[in-house]
């Protein structure tokens, strides 16, 4: 069985760079890819770097997403649309607690739907813009 | 009155000149109140646009509309992508399989248009957001009945300029709080020129300058 995977989306690719680098301070084996930035390197999100990054981290077994802003989430749920795949679940809990969570439970071979649970119970929705 | 394909180009063409025009006065607009980039994000998009209309042919009303939905989707970004992106994928869902698309029925794809960016934004009227340009300016020309381009641009006006008393609710605006309001809602300022786009192409009748 493979680990679900993880795509950070955030408008700065800075801020998806340093969450990913904190996660792999302990955990390796989890699929954790970027949708950051514009394609021309300014603040932004892009539909394009989401399905990629969706694609990437998709090892079978599912794949979450967390965002960091409102517009984000907008073009990730697009992607979501067109793939109809639900395995591929946009997760509403902060990008960095989020993330490293949902990290570790899928170094432990969480499935998704665990994860998502744990997340919920750990971050009631809903007070995201 | 029939709304065809070259109906379609005149309006894209005509959104794209005067966000082109528009460029610094939207970006002024979002910079106290968003991320300063409703402008530049609006003029790469809608240029992108252009040129994909003008070295693709397409069948019907319809495709080009979903064409047009993608295009401006994947590249106007932001919060303006998805939402403009889906207005036009829905107007090009409602017309999918006509092969003369009427007044009546354009007017009944603007209104599955904000429909569906109501939905995308999880938006009502009243939250400082483009929602507030297009539903009224839909809702007026429901009750006509018909595309008259005078109240287009008359309503699409007043409800851009109503903007400026709301405090947001929704989007980046909206963390402001009480402080958004004094300002009009880039949204709302570039929904208005989509409308006098739209305006001045019934108007002409299809686009004369091709």
């Amino acid at each position: 069985m493979a680990n679900v995977g993880i795509v950070l989306i955030s408008h700065s690719t800075q801020i998806a760079s340093g969450v990913k680098e904190l996660i792999q301070q302990v955990i390796q084996e989890v699929p954790i890819e970027l949708a950051a930035g514009t394609e021309d390197g300014r603040i932004g999100t892009t539909m394009g770097k989401i399905s990629s990054a969706i694609h990437a981290a998709n090892k079978g077994d599912g794949v979450l997403l967390f965002y960091d802003l409102g517009s984000a989430k907008m073009n990730a749920e697009v992607v979501l649309e067109m793939l109809a795949d639900d395995q591929i679940v946009i997760a509403e809990a902060p990008i960095v607690e989020g993330s490293y969570i949902a990290a570790v439970e899928a170094s432990m071979g969480k499935t998704l739907g665990e994860i998502l649970e744990t997340l919920e119970a750990g971050f009631p929705p809903n007070n995201m813009a | 009155m029939e709304i065809t394909k070259e109906h379609i180009t005149c309006w894209i063409k005509k959104i794209n000149e005067k966000i082109a025009e528009n460029k610094c006065y939207l970006t002024k607009l979002d910079q106290p109140i968003g991320d300063g980039d409703h402008g530049v994000n609006m003029e790469r998009g809608f240029q992108a646009t252009v040129n994909m209309l003008e070295t693709t042919s397409y069948d019907t009303v319809s495709s080009m509309l979903k064409a047009c939905a993608l295009s401006i989707m994947s590249k106007v970004g932001g919060a303006a992508g998805p939402l403009y992106g889906t207005a036009f994928l829905r107007m090009s869902l409602h017309v999918k399989g006509e092969t003369i698309v009427t007044e009546k029925m354009f007017i009944e794809a603007l209104n599955e248009a904000v429909v569906g960016m109501k939905k995308r934004g999880r938006t009502e009227v009243g939250e400082k957001t483009m929602i507030d340009v297009w539903a009224p300016v839909v809702e007026k020309l429901q009750e006509d009945g018909a595309l008259h381009a005078s109240t287009i641009i008359q309503t699409a006006k007043e409800a851009r300029n109503k903007t400026e008393h709301i405090a947001a609710s929704k989007g980046r605006a909206s963390f402001f709080k009480e402080k958004s309001v004094g300002y009009i809602d880039p949204g709302a300022a570039s929904s208005y020129i989509i409308f006098e786009a739209l305006a001045e192409t019934l108007e002409e009748g299809a686009c004369q300058r091709g």
